[in-house]
């Protein structure tokens, strides 16, 4: 299980929940990511109003680079945006030799587009991973009702990321029914969250992004679970502000933290917040996991399994035993919640009994 | 010294626009062994004719070359004209300087260089022809039709009607097909069943037809006038000649199971008719689900039926027959928009139907009995969307052609709805509206006049929310996004070839078209009859068609079997394969590779190097033999040649071709 790892720009940015909770679930199910040398920005959006050949080249550049560097390994990518670039330039180079020749050309490198591209949300569905993640798991969601969006950039054009099913995708519900989450079933999974438009074009963006919370809510998610920066960011971000708004129209406000998929997976095999990435959320997201992940009444034990050799935080000596249920981080760890949100952690879940060792994890 | 006459034809411009005929003409008078040369505005018409047989007959042509349009065009006309003359009918060559040269150029140098050398060759082929002569086969006078719909059932009675035998194969347990399905009929809104059953009855009791139910043809072998038909009867479990048909047993069945008839919304039982009206009004039992078949249990039906008629150990039945012709009528079914739209729910939503299902919940003897209600919890829908063109129309998901009858069943759906649910409002999404026929478009005002609304766009994506049904499209006409909350969603679906079409089509080889529809010899020329001689098409499996328009073929194709049958003999083919026995050496090659199963290998005891010597050597069938060519090009040692076109005949040809 070795693939090229392409970070994307917002791998050690905005997304950096997503690169902690990745590298966390990745290593307890020895996932091997090798990133590709000196990649590039896959251009986004950006590059396509641009040129079509910039494109085109960018994430054909840094394919090629992974070619050359690491042969015989399919790529991999945790942004969907940069997963859309690579497949672009992958499925535009697999057309013909034409089109070979072409990009071949733009980036003076041979690219024979040999390698498959992966989004993280590919990868850890393929059955085989599933099994090693199942594996894992400690403490399980205990049936938290997570809404899983996909996003537009992962589906489409269908033809050419080849997800598995661009109207009704069922990968990343199947995940967090995996990780013992209920996985509703919603009508927005697909929908746009505004992308850019959020910066440019606010007042209609913010209504993409007010949707998709309202269809969540009427359908009873707890949480958005999603496989995108932007996505994440977008939903995260705008939470307050959109609340605030429906407030002053005199609609209910909605209180849905907002995960990446693999925070999920990462608390359900017993990672803490911090570990994670969780803590670092606009919209505060500790307390409905730290819910989720401590059955009451619960039987705290140890855990070792979840924890890196090399981490910090790691238990001295823990027993082995398994299955094991390890209670999250304690909530009172400092978190920055966005200034008008409204305050978020339920009772039981502050009254959690906490171990030694999570105490410890905490304080880390 | 074969004597050749040359005439080159204008076809008024579709020749002579690109063609410069007249240096055409000059050419040909130049190759040798043709003594004239000469043009005609219009070949084909009766001046023309008489003017090539008088030419015949002044310059004691023996042999001619027209070129004019496609031999599929006019080959026979031109051979039918030389009956009248001295000249054997096959002793004429055409070179299509039409369809392959005029047509598609569009440069007079190059289209006149071309059509010289296609004369050129045409002359040097029509040197070597040698006369050939027709046999006559005969012809049994019994017809089968495959598929009971109204297609098949209308031409079954013409051909009754006419005085011959047909049989009927039916896949299903009743005759009626889709139409008997359908609650009404455009435009004149007359009660389908009302018009569909009396033809039922009809068929079952017209002395001159068979009716063979729950059956399929297994194999056909043969030729025009001549076919042997293996027909499967599936097991019933009924014995028909002593059920009355009373249906006690259908009542005490205590197994039930979606109805196939009512479209998955209503239920049947296991021993089932799949409808009142039912043609043969006699019961099946569905092995699949009975208890007594599959687990040696219950039994009841057995044990009520007062004439004894429950077999549970009945078995399919084989017969083989002859018939001299067979009408396919097999028909559509819908396509299946679940694995193509999952932006419509892909089946996820009960509230979304198709157009048939929808025909069955506005039936009086459907499921509902005629009250329009949604399947998932059976309340009037106060909002209905429309969807037309759904799989149709649509390269990407579905097919790219037009299903042509859905714009008019789209609006007696939405004229039914209103009707029924008067306070209800209904949505109709569009692409167009094509509704050319006697009294369609009247009928589409007026639906519009009833209250329909109808949006041109398409619907890209519909979700349930707060129990409607969200229908997200735009309507191109203000060009803004529309959205309907809708309590039920009719989807209009792409008719599409029925699953009988690929085994019965390579079967009867009979060719499918680009969208898997079995093909018609000529689109326009001959609508009915398909490339393998006494095999025609009515209805449905030839393309989409609404009621009218099938009824009406299936009376053409009972027209052709008629005229077919009016005869006791029939002309064959005179250019088919033929073997020399002297360079045969019996490997079989041809045998394989015949598509018709003509050729077979025969044991003969001849001299050869002043010996006698027993051995292997092919022979043609000259009955099955369609002249296909596939065997000459197989034979090794080159002793199968097709008359017409030998492998001398196009060897001169590409040596005419190469001369320059």
């Amino acid at each position: 299980m070795k693939y090229a790892y392409f970070p994307g720009c917002s791998a050690n940015s905005t997304g950096i929940s997503f690169t902690l909770s990745a590298d966390y679930v990745g290593g307890r199910i020895g996932l091997e990511l090798e990133e590709i040398p000196d990649w590039c920005c896959c251009g986004t959006s950006a590059a396509l109003v641009t040129s079509a050949d910039l494109s085109l080249a960018l994430p054909a550049r840094s394919l090629a680079l992974a070619e050359q560097h690491l042969p015989g390994l399919d790529v991999a990518t945790p942004c969907a945006g940069c997963f859309a670039s690579l497949k672009g330039a992958q499925h535009y180079v697999r057309r013909g030799t034409e089109q070979r020749a072409h990009v071949e050309q733009l980036i003076e490198m041979p690219y024979a587009a040999t390698a498959e591209v992966y989004s993280f949300l590919e990868v850890m569905a393929q059955p085989e991973v599933s099994e090693q993640i199942a594996s894992q798991l400690t403490t399980g969601l205990n049936g938290l009702k997570v809404a899983s969006y996909y996003g537009c950039a992962l589906v489409r054009p269908a033809d050419v990321t080849q997800f598995e099913d661009p109207e009704n995708p069922q990968s990343m519900d199947r995940l967090m029914e995996l990780a013992g989450a209920e996985a509703i079933s919603w009508a927005y999974k697909t929908e746009c969250c505004g992308a850019s438009h959020q910066i440019s074009e606010p007042k209609g963006a913010r209504l993409l992004v007010e949707r998709i919370f309202a269809d969540a809510a009427a359908n009873g998610a707890e949480a958005i679970a999603c496989a995108c920066p932007l996505c994440l960011l977008n939903l995260d971000l705008r939470e307050a502000e959109i609340n605030a708004t429906r407030q002053a129209r005199g609609e209910q406000p909605f209180d849905i933290p907002i995960y990446y998929f693999t925070e999920l997976l990462g608390a359900a095999m017993g990672g803490s917040a911090k570990q994670l990435g969780i803590d670092r959320h606009f919209w505060p997201a500790e307390a409905l996991v730290q819910r989720a992940v401590s059955p009451s009444p619960a039987e705290p034990v140890l855990d070792d399994a979840g924890l890196k050799p090399d981490s910090a935080d790691a238990p001295a000596a823990a027993p082995t035993a398994a299955p094991m249920a390890a209670p999250m981080a304690t909530p009172e760890q400092p978190a920055e919640p966005a200034a008008e949100a409204p305050a978020a952690a339920p009772a039981e879940a502050a009254a959690t009994p906490a171990t030694a060792v999570a105490k410890e994890v905490a304080d880390e | 010294m074969s004597r050749i006459g040359v005439f080159i034809c204008h076809c008024g411009s579709n020749i002579a626009g690109t063609v410069d005929v007249a240096r055409v003409v000059e050419a040909a008078r130049s190759f040798p062994n043709v003594v004239v040369a000469d043009d005609n505005k219009y070949t084909c018409s009766d001046p023309g004719q008489q003017s090539i047989k008088e030419a015949i007959v002044e310059y004691n042509l023996d042999r001619i070359v027209i070129a004019s349009c496609s031999p599929r065009m006019h080959e026979l006309t031109f051979r039918k004209m030389l009956k009248d003359t001295s000249i054997n009918p096959y002793m004429l060559e055409i070179a299509n300087i039409r369809e392959q040269c005029s047509w598609v150029h569009k440069d007079i140098e190059a289209g006149t260089v071309k059509a010289i050398d296609l004369v050129k060759m045409a002359t040097a082929k029509v040197d070597k022809d040698t006369p050939l002569f027709t046999t006559t086969i005969p012809i049994n006078k019994r017809a089968l039709v495959i598929g009971g719909g109204i297609a098949g059932m209308q031409a079954a009675l013409d051909i009754a009607d006419a005085g011959y035998p047909v049989t009927i194969v039916e896949a299903e347990p009743s005759l009626g097909g889709k139409m008997v399905m359908l609650d009404k009929t455009f435009p004149t809104m007359d009660c389908s069943a009302c018009i569909c059953t009396p033809k039922m009855a009809d068929v079952g009791s017209h002395p001159n037809i068979t009716v063979k139910t729950l059956s399929e043809v297994e194999q056909v072998s043969g030729y025009v006038g001549n076919f042997e038909v293996t027909i499967r009867e599936k097991a019933k479990y009924v014995d028909y000649a002593t059920c009355t048909g009373c249906g006690l047993c259908e009542t005490k069945c205590p197994t039930k199971v979606a109805s196939e008839f009512d479209q998955g919304l209503g239920q049947r039982k296991a021993i089932y008719k799949p409808f009142a009206q039912a043609v043969p009004s006699k019961p099946t039992i569905d092995a699949a689900h009975c208890r007594k078949l599959t687990s040696d249990k219950c039994g009841v039906c057995e044990k009520l039926c007062p004439t004894k008629a429950i077999n549970f150990a009945d078995e399919d039945k084989l017969t083989t027959e002859t018939y001299g012709a067979i009408v396919v009528a097999i028909g559509y079914k819908l396509i299946d928009w679940g694995a193509l739209y999952g932006e419509y729910g892909g089946g996820r939503y009960s509230d979304v139907i198709s157009g048939l299902q929808f025909e069955r919940l506005v039936n009086a003897s459907g499921p509902t009995e005629g009250h329009i209600t949604r399947p998932s919890d059976g309340t009037e829908p106060k909002t209905v969307a429309i969807i037309k063109c759904v799989g149709s129309r649509d390269p990407e998901k579905g097919r790219s052609y037009c299903s042509r009858a859905c714009c008019m069943y789209g609006a007696k759906h939405a004229h039914q709805y209103l009707d029924k649910v008067p306070d209800g409002r209904c949505y109709v999404f569009y692409m167009d509206v094509r509704t050319p026929g006697k009294g369609y478009d009247e009928f589409y005002m007026n639906t519009q006049h009833d209250g329909a609304v109808y949006l041109r766009g398409r619907v890209s994506k519909i979700f349930e929310q707060g129990g409607k049904l969200i229908c997200k499209g735009e309507d191109t006409l203000i060009g803004k996004q529309v959205e309907v909350a809708a309590d039920m969603v009719v989807l209009e679906t792409a008719m599409v070839p029925a699953d009988a079409a690929d085994r019965l089509g390579s079967m009867l080889g009979v060719t499918r078209d680009k969208d898997l529809w079995l093909s018609e010899a000529h689109p326009k020329l001959r609508p009915v009859e398909t490339n393998s001689g006494g095999i025609y098409l009515a209805g449905t499996c030839q393309g989409p068609k609404d009621i009218p328009d099938s009824v009406a073929q299936a009376s053409a194709a009972a027209m052709k079997v008629a005229i077919l049958f009016s005869k006791d003999e029939l002309e064959s083919n005179a250019m088919i394969a033929g073997s020399d026995a002297s360079l045969c050496n019996g490997c079989g090659a041809c045998v394989n590779i015949c598509p018709y199963s003509a050729i077979t290998l025969e044991e003969v005891t001849r001299r050869e190097n002043s010996r006698m010597v027993t051995r292997q050597v092919s022979r043609v069938n000259p009955g099955l033999c369609q002249g296909c060519g596939a065997c000459t090009v197989a034979c090794k040692p080159g002793a199968m040649d097709l008359k017409g076109f030998s492998d001398e005949q196009i060897m001169k040809e590409v040596e005419a071709l190469c001369q320059w």
